[in-house]
């Protein structure tokens, strides 16, 4: 008798607390955040010339040597679903990773052999699509651009300022790391010529 | 480099976190005594048509039997319809990107996995799930698992007040308000909060979108900052997306990240505050939780110098392997080390890829049984566990019987904090090695040497602990592991859960014997350490074969420069 209540109970409080919790509050939570955040809850996206091409937030591929690299991707940045190699801190194939990667960045950027690449050029990110590196990684970057791009001297003092004007400080000044995102970094850059 | 401004963001986490403890614990002492607060103008008349339409007479008392088969059969009911919704997934609106069906037995480990309050998560949610199922299935059950816990830990709380009564409180009742009063206001505010600072909330379809350099690229979005917002208060854990809480979306700058973690910590902690409310001494409270702060400094000191410093093998400092650039090295081992003191399990590093001694110190924070605040209501009654046996180790040294707040504490109490701390310790070192020797387990491996054996040891860990956190370089969307981790789940959540519910009936009943000269006072600095010495001993000595194999090991190897 006891169990038969405990179960209509069980179905009914459920079935309250799925209308509640898990229909009402996502969408009453949707309206407000379309109303008072429309870019943000849809995802940051960012246009150029009236079409979108991506989000602020989720880092794109750039193989080419004319723009900006992210950070190596274990998903080669394809956010369906996003991943990280999870290779541990003894694993041989992170090892070999590591070792390539400190050379073609070295290599590619024409810098001396004995240069401390910014960790985080060396790593795969968490996301596989983490948008950002350190504003160092973006500095080592400059010369190759700059040449593959047939800049002279001045517009390389340009295409440094524009990288010190996209460094974004930690937030309120103590938090997080300062950084620099790449996909707005190369999509303004391709606006300078 | 470790420098002051790592030092700072620890510190300032730190303070916030004391600081909302005793604000949130006092409110809650208020809400679940049924008193008035702030928000009953706003919530008691639909709390009161709850109770209507759900034919509950709030004022009915259940003694600890009835409470637990309440509890077993809503938890049930709770598992049976999200495991049916995934099953018929493709049947059913609210899917976008038409996703087919999920697996038997990967559905089974996620009913599990949420009713558990784990959040283990085998699947990739932006490429299996739908969001109807991310909403009304997983959503649901991060609040409903997350006030169950709540629910057992006040049920607890009467035992221990009570006054030779059978009556440990409605559980109903107790249900429906950690949902109305705690969670979701709660949940509300840091919704808002996540999406300004763009953590998406739409239901809109993924976004194809042609890239700078002309590739197709397709962006997954979805209702996520509501779910994120419970997954963390909740500590559920359960990311919207595959790489929970280290994806852009999920959580995209550092603020995101600092109340993300604020959130993980948040209820638990107060939880500590409203505990010694509710006994009638603060002090009592403020004892445990210094015991749960002093661990906690010290677990994160080690994993931070761990993580801080060089790589022998890879010759980096500070690996960022797994890591995100907005969030830097601290944060990442921040956030490791209170998602597992925590039952949360949501990660923003990967923790397959820390050192081994950062993933050492995850390891064994979930180990100790999630008690340095832990999960909501679940951290607090498991700290209780180790509270009766210190009591009763103390009162074995001075030759008394064991007391606590009055209450005698006896063979059954014992037996059944015995049975609490072995259930989950079963889990993980008997599962470990049944995976460890068959071939279905050791398939799934994503790292060779001692660092595969971690990945094992890792995943059932946080099954038998309810964490959800892991090593993800295993494949666990296989029927071994999923099966596995289910039953460690069920083990991992019901050992603890129902012993704790005897014990709160067993207390309630027992009358309150007055304080002499020869109580053995259990507020004080004495008290503490002692308390602090069971929890590493019993830690250490269950566990300290298994962690030598794996993390211990590894980390001694890497000093030498080996790989595998």
């Amino acid at each position: 008798m006891q169990l038969k209540t405990h179960i209509i109970t069980s179905i009914k409080i459920l079935a309250i607390m799925t209308i509640l919790t898990g229909v009402l509050y996502p969408v009453l939570m949707t309206v407000i955040a379309q109303l008072v955040f429309p870019n943000k809850s849809n995802g940051s996206m960012i246009e150029k010339n009236g079409e979108v091409i991506g989000s602020e937030l989720i880092a794109q591929k750039f193989q080419s040597d004319k723009y900006f690299w992210n950070r190596p991707s274990a998903i080669d940045y394809n956010p369906l679903p996003s991943g990280a190699s999870n290779l541990g801190p003894t694993s041989k194939a992170l090892k070999d990773f590591v070792e390539e990667r400190r050379k073609h960045f070295i290599e590619k950027n024409f810098l001396p052999p004995n240069t401390i690449v910014p960790t985080e050029m060396l790593f795969a990110s968490g996301s596989g699509i983490d948008p950002h590196i350190s504003p160092e990684a973006a500095f080592l970057q400059v010369n190759r651009i700059a040449q593959t791009r047939g800049f002279d001297e001045q517009k390389k003092v340009l295409l440094k300022t524009l990288v010190q004007n996209h460094i974004e400080a930690p937030q309120f000044g103590f938090l997080g790391e300062p950084r620099v995102n790449v996909v707005m970094l190369n999509l303004e850059l391709d606006e300078k010529k | 480099m470790f420098t002051y401004y790592d030092i700072g963001q620890v510190v300032f986490y730190l303070v916030a976190l004391t600081i909302l403890t005793p604000l949130l614990g006092g409110y809650m002492a208020r809400v679940f005594a049924g008193e008035k607060n702030f928000l009953t103008p706003v919530f008691s008349k639909l709390e009161n048509f709850i109770y209507k339409l759900g034919g509950i007479i709030s004022a009915n008392g259940m003694d600890w039997k009835t409470y637990t088969v309440a509890l077993l059969i809503f938890n049930f009911f709770g598992f049976f319809i999200l495991f049916l919704l995934q099953l018929f997934q493709s049947s059913l609106p609210l899917n976008p990107q038409g996703l087919p069906n999920v697996s038997w037995d990967l559905s089974l480990n996620t009913a599990v996995s949420f009713m558990t309050n784990t959040n283990w998560q085998s699947y990739a949610g932006e490429t299996a799930l739908s969001y109807l199922i991310q909403m009304a299935g997983l959503t649901v059950q991060n609040f409903i698992s997350a006030a169950t816990g709540i629910a057992v830990m006040i049920a607890l709380i009467r035992g221990i007040v009570g006054k030779t009564a059978n009556d440990i409180g409605n559980f109903w009742v107790d249900l429906i308000r950690s949902t109305i009063y705690v969670l979701l206001p709660l949940a509300i505010l840091f919704t808002i909060l996540f999406a300004g600072q763009g953590v998406v909330q739409t239901f809109s379809n993924y976004k194809v979108v042609r890239t700078l350099e002309g590739a197709q690229q397709t962006i997954p979005l979805g209702p996520a900052a509501s779910q994120v917002a419970i997954k963390q208060l909740g500590t559920n854990g359960g990311g919207f997306f595959n790489v929970n809480s280290a994806h852009p979306f999920e959580n995209p700058t550092p603020f995101s990240n600092f109340l993300e973690m604020l959130a993980i910590l948040l209820i638990p902690s107060a939880l500590v505050y409203t505990y010694g409310k509710m006994v009638g001494s603060t002090r009592q409270g403020w004892t445990l939780w210094g015991c749960m702060m002093f661990l906690f400094i010290v677990l994160l000191t080690i994993s931070l110098w761990s993580e801080y410093h060089s790589n022998p093998v890879s010759q980096t400092s500070a690996g960022m392997e797994g890591k995100e650039t907005r969030f830097g090295v601290t944060n990442s081992v921040l956030w490791s080390v209170a998602t597992t003191s925590a039952s949360n399990g949501s990660v923003n590093a990967m923790h397959d890829s820390l050192t081994p001694l950062s993933g050492f110190i995850a390891l064994l924070n979930i180990m100790l049984g999630e008690i340095i605040f832990g999960g909501v209501g679940a951290g607090m009654y498991g700290m209780l566990v180790f509270v009766i046996l210190t009591v009763f180790i103390s009162g074995l040294m001075v030759g008394r019987t064991p007391e606590y707040l009055g209450k005698k504490i006896e063979a059954f109490e014992v037996k059944m904090a015995a049975l609490a701390v072995l259930a989950p310790c079963v889990v993980i070192l008997v599962f470990s090695a049944i995976a460890s020797v068959r071939n279905a387990g050791l398939s799934s491996l994503g790292n060779s040497g001692p660092h595969g054996f971690s990945e094992i040891l890792y995943a059932f860990t946080s099954a038998a602990g309810n964490n959800g956190s892991a090593f993800a370089g295993l494949n666990t969307n296989t029927p071994f592991y999923n099966i596995m981790i289910a039953i460690g789940m069920l083990i991992g959540r019901f050992g603890v859960l129902v012993p704790m519910l005897a014990i709160a009936g067993s207390l309630g009943r027992k009358k309150i014997v007055p304080v002499s000269s020869g109580t053995f006072k259990t507020d004080t600095f004495l008290f503490a350490l002692l308390l602090i010495g069971v929890i590493l001993v019993v830690g250490a000595l269950t566990f300290f074969p298994a962690l030598s194999l794996g993390p211990i090991v590894e980390h001694l190897l890497m000093l030498n420069g080996q790989s595998f």
